[in-house]
Parts: C-alpha cells; structure tokens; sequence
C-alpha cells in the first residue's frame, strides 16, 4: 500500500520555524482551552467529540478535483466553527491533526504546529469571521444556513493553504526564490477546488444535524429568537 | 431545551464509522492540493512516485512514528488493503471521539450536577447551598 499523507511532512519546513509555530500554536491552544470552556457544556462536550470523530472520519475520504491526478480533502475548520464554535472547533480539529500525527504518521510530528496553525487556527478563524458575518446579511432560511456554510468553508480552505505559503517563505527547505508566488498561486488554485467539496460536504452536515436537532447548532444560538423560543416549549411537553 | 444529546451522538458516530470504515476505501489515492503543490518541478510515475525534476517534496524526510501500528492509515499485519483501511478507519474514530469526548468532557462547565453544587456552596459556605445550586441548576434551560 502506497504511502497516504496529507499534511506537511517532516522535512519540508526547517526545524527553527516548525519549533516557532509550535510554541505559537500552544499558545493560542492555551486561549482556546480558556475561551472553549465557556462553551463547553454538558451538551457542547460529547457534541465537541463527535465533531472532531467525524472529521477524522471524512478526512480520510480524499475526493478528486478536476485538475488531473490530484485530491482533496476536508480540513473541517468550518464545519466545527458551525457546530460548537471557533474555540472549541479550533480544538476539535487540533485532536484530529493530534491522533493523525501521533497514531496514523500523517504529518511530521515536529510539523504538527504547522499543521495545527494552517488548519486549525487559521482555517477555524478564517471560517467563523465569515460565519459571523454572513449569518448576519443572509436570511435566516435553511439556503442561508448552507450559503453559510459553502462559503465559510470554500474561503476558509485558500486562507488555510495560504498560511503554508507563508512558512514556505519563512522556512522552505528548497530555495523557490522567485517561484513564491507560483506555490501561492499553485496552492490557492488547488486549495480553490478542494474548497468547492469541502463547501458541500460543510453545507451538507451542517444543515442535516439543524434539521434534526438545531439546539446543536453553535452557530444558530442567539439568532431566530422566535424559533427559539418554539423548540424548547415542544421539547417541555415531551 | 434539556434534551439529550446522546442519542444524535450515537447516531453520527456511526455514521463516521461508516464513512471511515467501508467508504475510505473508495478514496482517491492521489497526492492531495499540497502534496501536489510540492510536486511541482518534478515529473512522477503512474503511482505519483518521483522519478525525476526537481521539487520541494524531495526534502521529505520519514515520519518520526513511521513504523505505528497504525502508520499510513493502515493496521499492520492485515494484509487485505480493504480491511486494513477500514479497521484503521474505525480505530481512529473511535480513537479520537474518546480523547476529544474526553478531555471536552473534563474541560466543560460543570453547572448542573449536584457534587459540583455541593462543593460550590462547601467553598462558599455563607452564600446558602439551596439557593445557589437551585440558581446554577436552572441555567442552562433558560440561557438556550
């Protein structure tokens, strides 16, 4: 069986910069812990650990994108933004790319603090700064809903692979000199598709469990308050 | 809004499993938008194995824990690729869920059981154990 990678590999960026960016990840780790636990409830808890099984889960599934002999896959940043928030989905994905580094060999554990900015810190924020706006100007329908959630998470995806352009330029182990911007470009092209599949699944999952159950919904709290105030009075009579 | 949410749970944890059991293995092998963008400059064969050119991906260097049981998303010693992909698949869900599950579940607010109450207004013992836990206990149903 071939070798299946998904995340920066060790050797790719110098050990000085990967050792910066995991003191950096920590740290923001450390304020998403403190922040997190506000959310963290009885039912925000196993919510949170769902969401990041199912990521693990639908990172495995690597998806064709239209440009010959390339995949993708989901980073989830968006899809945990939506369901229990930016600082719990920050760490939801961080277990993710923690268990796949430590148990699966996929991604360097030296590069794990790389791989925990790009996708977990970067693409969670870059996701939620959408989700906030974009909840508030699209009406509150369930296509608003998806709208949401396709776009947060296609623009989520090239702001994520564009923080990896920036270590490159930082800490490349090849000298691209001018070709920077080729990778950035490469990277944001391809980062653009996989970000069409990552829209669908995110829109997908995200308005399936609001159809099933919108109280889990993070994103959801705090708005519709006539429809907030329905579903709990049914839930009462029960 | 108190209902449970252990029956959803339950249910999307095996959805994951199925997703990461059975349909990982109608997966694209194929390198993924940075692997790919790190193959730029080098030519690779039907298997995307390098095989000339000159390219970021060279510099990669072994995985520290390469020899895991569970390495490259795969469980040792099973030799059918189907079953390997998605034991290991299964593995990792259940893997993560109970360390995610679990240290959200040590890290959360404990609001609503009755020990915590109990130690809350044993810190705090002029304040009145019934009023505060009562205060703390109805929170989360009116806060949603």
């Amino acid at each position: 069986m071939e070798t299946l990678a998904m995340h920066i590999s060790n050797g790719i960026i110098n050990g000085p910069v990967a050792a910066i960016f995991a003191a950096l990840a920590l740290a923001t780790l450390t304020v998403c812990v403190l922040r997190g636990r506000r959310d963290l409830d009885d039912r925000l808890a196993p919510m949170a650990g769902l969401v990041a099984a199912f990521i693990f889960a639908v990172q495995m599934l690597n998806f064709p994108i239209f440009t010959a002999g390339v995949s993708g896959h989901l980073l989830g940043g968006a899809l945990a933004a939506m369901l229990v928030g930016p600082w719990v989905g920050a760490l939801c994905v961080s277990v993710v790319l923690v268990v796949q580094a430590l148990v699966f060999g996929d991604g360097g554990v030296a590069m794990l603090g790389l791989n925990i900015t790009n996708m977990a810190l970067v693409g969670t924020a870059a996701a939620y700064l959408l989700i906030a706006l974009l909840l508030r100007v699209l009406p509150r329908t369930p296509a608003g809903l998806a709208v949401t959630a396709f776009v947060s998470a296609m623009l989520s995806v090239v702001v994520a692979s564009q923080g990896f352009v920036v270590q490159y330029w930082l800490g490349g182990t090849t000298d691209l000199g001018s070709n920077l911007a080729g990778l950035a470009g490469t990277m944001a092209g391809a980062h653009l598709l996989i970000g069409i599949g990552e829209g669908l699944i995110t829109a997908t999952t995200v308005v399936t469990v609001a159809k099933v159950r919108p109280d889990l919904v993070y994103a959801l709290r705090g708005l519709r308050p006539a429809a907030a105030s329905t579903v709990p009075a049914v839930g009462g009579v029960r | 809004m108190n209902k449970r949410p252990w029956a959803f749970i339950v249910g999307g944890l095996l959805v994951a499993l199925v997703l990461a059991g059975v349909v990982s293995n109608y997966a694209s092998s194929h390198p993924d938008g940075l692997d790919s963008s790190l193959l730029k400059g080098c030519t690779v064969d039907a298997d995307d194995n390098i095989v000339g050119g000159s390219c970021p991906a060279q510099q990669a260097k072994d995985h520290e824990l390469a020899d895991s049981p569970l390495a490259d998303y795969g469980v040792r010693g099973i030799e059918n690729g189907f079953l390997s992909t998605g034991l290991s698949g299964v593995l990792g869900v259940l893997l993560t869920f109970a360390v995610g599950g679990g240290a959200f579940w040590l890290l959360r607010r404990r609001s609503s059981g009755a020990a915590v109450d109990g130690v809350t207004s044993a810190v705090v013992p002029g304040t009145g154990g019934d009023a505060t836990s009562e205060g703390t206990a109805s929170a989360p149903a009116g806060r949603s």
